[in-house]
């Protein structure tokens, strides 16, 4: 199949001190070509060692990830990353950060202006191409991310708690922005995120991990990122299913943060 | 109620008054921009030292020995920018002194700089150069004058080795932190772009580094001026050190007194001009 295949993916780091930490126990995980799925879990359940696997950031201690049938090895323009903040060229321009990755490659000038130009009109960003990025507020900046990541047409998307640093305004907003891009340009998406509510607006596919060791505790179908593209997202988050889903989910991560207390005042 | 007067205009800029922003603050103790200009006491103490300065040279309450005179002062400077000092125009003097200045920085940076990315970027030249850089690091360059003196004379090259070596370990140390300040998720991002390693080094360290790398040349720009007045005290025939050395032989306190302020001067003006710089060229330092 096309797509993601996490398979029996552990990651043991040894710590200066002996001893050793589970960061991921055994996961394995499909992901579907075109599929958007939002990644759950308490601190420390592993969620980001996850996403640096899949990035290729770092190497599993055993498993594999394999894109379309080939095994993840390092980092590649195929999968492109957008970090919390703090991970765009303060030196570049709006437009030269989104051009970034064209430029790398060496395509034509004009090519890429084009597509800089469409991209940042996309996100909203016209009539700032030419500012600094340091110019602009932190919902910007990640509007900023999303096209310099999407310039380079890569397959998938993996996203580290992107909206993590905003205020709640700015975020809803950001919400419909990903969702929007998702639906227009088919790409598969991993988005890990703190919030309850966003995974569960955000994602086809919403995986809970738990920690000690890091593992796949619940993978939820969720129907909510589909509707998102015709209902407003106030009405989604506050009707009856998708609120019962989040008492749950909330409860779940509940008690593994009352687990990891306990085991720490132990 | 009565209305409380606005203070003037010319009292808010004189520092006698607070803006009206500070003065409704409740709490000023401690609020470092509560603390305004003070500009009258400024005027007032310059004006105080100048006039002191024009009195004691009316009444002759300093002997020129100490402290020149006003009327000497200024004659001597008429002196010295239309005939110069020892044969050597005034500007020579100078001259010379910023030429050295900025060859010592300039061989400084581009031996410094290079050195700096290997330190950040590789194991094998952190571990041959750390000892070197952190033992020369806390050695101030003048205690290497003797050394220099034995190794190259008193000409031009030991002057600027001497400033070479100045600004040398300032400029590595500036590059090797402004390396190892990029953050990691830049350089993810830049990997996951598609971007080579040489890339990365050009187009992400490189420009990162740069803002560091800034600071350094403002440092060693003023360490190496300190180092070649001082330099020139010891052993030269031009430059500003010099003159006011020659001048101390021959009892021309005027001259050591107009030297000290052109010393200052200059020191002053490379400051402003390398913060305009930095301005111009690195808008973004501390924008990350």
């Amino acid at each position: 199949m096309t797509g993601i295949a996490i398979d029996k993916v552990s990651m043991v780091f040894t710590l200066p001190g002996g001893g050793e930490v589970h960061a991921l126990h055994d996961v394995s995980l499909d992901i579907k070509e075109g599929e958007i799925v939002s990644v759950l879990g308490p601190s420390g359940c592993g969620k980001t060692t996850l996403l640096n696997i899949i990035a290729g950031f770092l190497a599993p201690t055993s498993g594999e990830v394999r894109l379309n049938h080939h095994t993840v090895t390092g980092p590649g323009s195929e999968r492109g990353m957008v970090f919390q903040q703090g991970a765009l060229f303060e030196w570049l321009t709006v437009s030269q950060n989104v051009a970034f990755g064209p430029n790398m490659a060496g395509k034509p000038k004009s090519e890429t202006k084009e597509k800089v130009d469409h991209l940042l009109q996309t996100v909203g960003l016209q009539d700032f191409g030419e500012k600094p990025v340091y110019q602009l507020s932190g919902g910007m900046q990640q509007r900023v991310a999303l096209a310099r990541c999407l310039a380079n047409d890569p397959d998938v998307i993996l996203m580290d708690e992107p909206l993590g640093a905003l205020d709640a305004l700015t975020r809803e907003k950001m919400q419909g922005l990903v969702l929007k891009l998702w639906k227009e340009t088919g790409k598969t998406i991993i988005l890990i995120t703190h919030s309850v509510e966003e995974a569960l607006f955000l994602g086809e596919k919403l995986i809970v991990m738990a920690p000690r060791p890091g593992r796949i505790e619940k993978i939820y179908e969720l129907p909510f990122a589909d509707e998102g593209m015709t209902k407003s997202p106030r009405d989604i988050k506050a009707g009856p299913d998708f609120v019962e889903k989040r008492e749950e989910i909330l409860s779940m991560i509940w008690e593994m943060e009352e687990e990891i207390m306990g085991q720490v005042g132990a | 109620m009565s209305e409380k007067r606005e203070p003037s205009e010319a009292a808010i800029w004189l520092g006698l008054a607070d803006n009206a922003f500070t003065r409704q603050k409740t709490v000023k103790f401690g609020d470092a921009s509560a603390v305004n200009s003070g500009r009258f006491y400024s005027i007032l103490i310059v004006c105080g030292l100048i006039m002191l300065w024009v009195l004691s040279s009316r009444l002759g309450l300093v002997k020129e020995f100490y402290w020149p005179t006003v009327g000497g002062t200024f004659d001597r400077i008429v002196l010295l920018v239309t005939e110069g000092f020892r044969n050597v125009s005034l500007w020579e003097h100078v001259g010379i002194s910023v030429y050295r200045v900025l060859s010592g920085v300039l061989y400084g940076a581009v031996v410094g700089i290079p050195l700096g990315f290997a330190m950040g970027l590789s194991s094998t030249a952190r571990g041959l150069f750390d000892p070197i850089v952190e033992f020369m690091r806390p050695i101030p360059p003048l205690a290497l004058i003797p050394l220099i003196i034995l190794w190259f004379g008193i000409d031009e090259t030991a002057k600027i080795f001497l400033l070479f070596l100045a600004s040398l370990f300032i400029m590595t140390i500036a590059a090797r932190s402004g390396v190892s300040s990029v953050r990691i998720s830049k350089v993810h991002a830049a990997y996951s772009l598609g971007a080579s390693k040489m890339q990365i080094l050009r187009h992400v360290i490189l420009p990162n580094a740069l803002p560091e790398i800034f600071t350094g040349l403002r440092t060693a720009m003023g360490v190496c001026w300190g180092t070649v007045v001082a330099a020139e005290l010891v052993a030269a025939d031009k430059g500003v050190g010099s003159m006011i050395m020659i001048a101390k032989n021959f009892l021309q306190t005027d001259t050591v007194v107009i030297g000290i302020i052109i010393i200052g001067i200059i020191g002053y003006i490379i400051e402003i001009f390398m913060r305009y710089l930095e301005r111009w060229l690195i808008p973004w330092k501390g924008k990350g």
